[in-house]
């Protein structure tokens, strides 16, 4: 079934009967060459590139509940390729390239918006450090524009600019990013991996990785044993446990991120705005809302909910940065679980063990990562060669101390970031 | 959440400084092996469920406390001083 604005027309004509569901729900074959353990963004990318870019296409893609139903439905949707550090800024250089012909290349609306995003500044020495982040991107390929506070006040007339705390002195312009919408890139992954023949098989728990001398032979599952060639764990926010299943422990502390969303309200935030003081980001939905977050809570968690003390740092952060937004009545929060690893920066490696992948540690950043990260891990499984643009996403960066990306620049050690 | 400290009572959360996992109580010897720095350092149980932090009464009397506590339903299940554990036995 292909999307098309015709068929659209003759569907809404007689009554939208036409339309199937977008993708099969197979039961587990006793057999795969490839099994892919995580049905989110990242583990549906994944299988899709697979069957796309190497025509390997006798996979299973587990996923523990509904496809749909872990992060890549409860982010707040920025897609960005703004990062500084080597290693990173080729990646989300990559993946932006990615994003940009996504729906062409999926036939799927994910309704990506490159309405640009603006990091505000508010003293003279961040205003160096995005000047220099600027140049970082410039460099890289992307596009960056640094804006006075004139600038600023032509795109955003609304921002509290006097604020005697934190007077807004510029802002770095990104044009290209923007935000999609988060579930129709899992669902267009979903359909154009099931298009290609992955399997994708839903509510089956992954409880054990079968491993001989030192070699994968397949997972146990809520469903029965699977046999696999290879296997690769795509489970941000759950690495952990999954990854000990193979005997392995990581570098990685799980912490719950909040988000929040306003009721619908007429357009009037056109950007994606970060603060400079404060961790607070925002953008509106198409349906409306004011979707916006802020900070981890800053513990180990698993609760997919937060506490109210991060609840009020971000409310005082936005009515600071947009007194506007003050009677804007909050819908819903809710809480993701992030893979926090010590320098910030994401995992795509092989294991200890033949045949077994790991991609984990997208801290909160995994979103605009979903297109460049199966990508490229589906380039490792495939080829056993790390893929140039995550060539430095190595698991040992941690031991070796080498080739560490600290974009924030404070550390490379849990609790920092 | 809020939190028991041994010396103040029960506070809000706002008081204290999440450290991290207790294992920062176990630090290995300078001529230890890189993998139990890296270990020490890097390397997390990560559990979903009970664990064992180390959190700092930063606003109140300044103890550490090793504050075991349920990740998946953010229950504090205990507190006792660091200081209590010496270096061992965390």
């Amino acid at each position: 079934m292909r999307f098309s604005g015709l068929r659209v027309l003759t569907e809404g004509l007689t009554g939208n009967r036409g339309w199937g569901p977008h993708w099969r729900d197979p039961a587990p074959k006793s057999d795969y060459d490839i099994i892919i353990i995580g049905g989110g963004g990242h583990g549906l990318s994944t299988a899709y590139y697979l069957a796309r870019e190497h025509g390997l296409t006798n996979i299973a893609v587990l996923e523990k509940g509904y496809i749909g139903s872990g992060n890549i439905g409860r982010n707040t949707t920025i897609v960005r390729a703004n990062y500084f550090l080597p290693g990173n800024s080729e990646f989300y250089s990559h993946s932006l390239k990615l994003w940009e012909g996504l729906e062409a290349d999926l036939n799927y609306n994910v309704m990506h918006s490159q309405r640009g995003l603006i990091n505000l500044f508010h003293s003279d020495g961040q205003r160096d450090a995005f000047a220099r982040r600027g140049n970082a991107m410039i460099n890289q390929g992307d596009d960056a524009v640094l804006l006075d506070r004139d600038g600023v006040r032509k795109h955003l007339p609304y921002l509290d600019f006097d604020n005697t705390r934190f007077p807004i002195y510029g802002g770095l312009l990104h044009p290209r990013g923007g935000t999609a919408r988060h579930d129709a890139v899992a669902w267009g992954y979903a359909r154009g991996a099931d298009q290609r023949g992955v399997d994708l098989i839903q509510n089956c728990e992954v409880t054990g990785i079968d491993i001989e001398n030192g070699v994968v032979k397949g997972v146990q599952t809520t469903r029965g044993a699977i046999r696999a060639k290879k296997v690769g764990i795509v489970v941000a926010g759950r690495s952990g446990q999954v990854a000990a299943m193979a005997g392995m422990r990581l570098p990685i502390e799980s912490h719950v991120l909040q988000a929040f969303v306003t009721e619908g309200l007429k357009p009037v935030i056109d950007h994606v705005i970060s603060f400079g003081m404060g961790h607070f980001y925002i953008s509106q939905s198409d349906k409306g809302g004011l979707v916006f977050g802020g900070d981890l809570d800053f513990y180990a968690s698993y609760a997919s909910r937060g506490n109210l003390p991060m609840v009020e740092h971000v409310m005082e952060a936005g009515m600071t940065l947009m007194p506007m937004i003050g009677k804007a009545k909050v819908l819903r929060s809710w809480g993701g679980i992030m893979d926090m690893t010590p320098d910030g920066s994401p995992i795509i490696d092989k294991t200890p063990v033949d045949g077994l992948y790991l991609n984990c540690g997208w801290c909160y950043g995994g979103f605009k990562a979903v297109p460049g990260s199966g990508f490229s891990f589906a380039h490792l499984i495939a080829t056993d060669t790390h893929h140039a643009p995550a060539a430095r996403f190595r698991l040992d960066r941690f031991r070796t101390g080498r080739g560490l990306m600290d974009e924030e620049g404070t550390g490379s050690q849990h609790n920092l970031h | 959440m809020r939190i028991t400290c041994p010396i103040c009572g029960e506070r809000d959360r706002r008081e204290f400084y999440y450290q991290g996992d207790a294992i920062a109580l176990r630090r290995p010897d300078a001529d230890d092996t890189p993998e139990e720095w890296d270990a020490y350092l890097h390397l997390r149980d990560n559990p979903a469920g009970v664990t064992r932090d180390l959190w700092y009464h930063e606003t109140g009397c300044g103890a550490w406390l090793v504050v075991t506590r349920n990740t998946v339903t953010h229950e504090v299940l205990g507190t006792a001083l660091a200081s209590d554990h010496g270096t061992g036995a965390a």
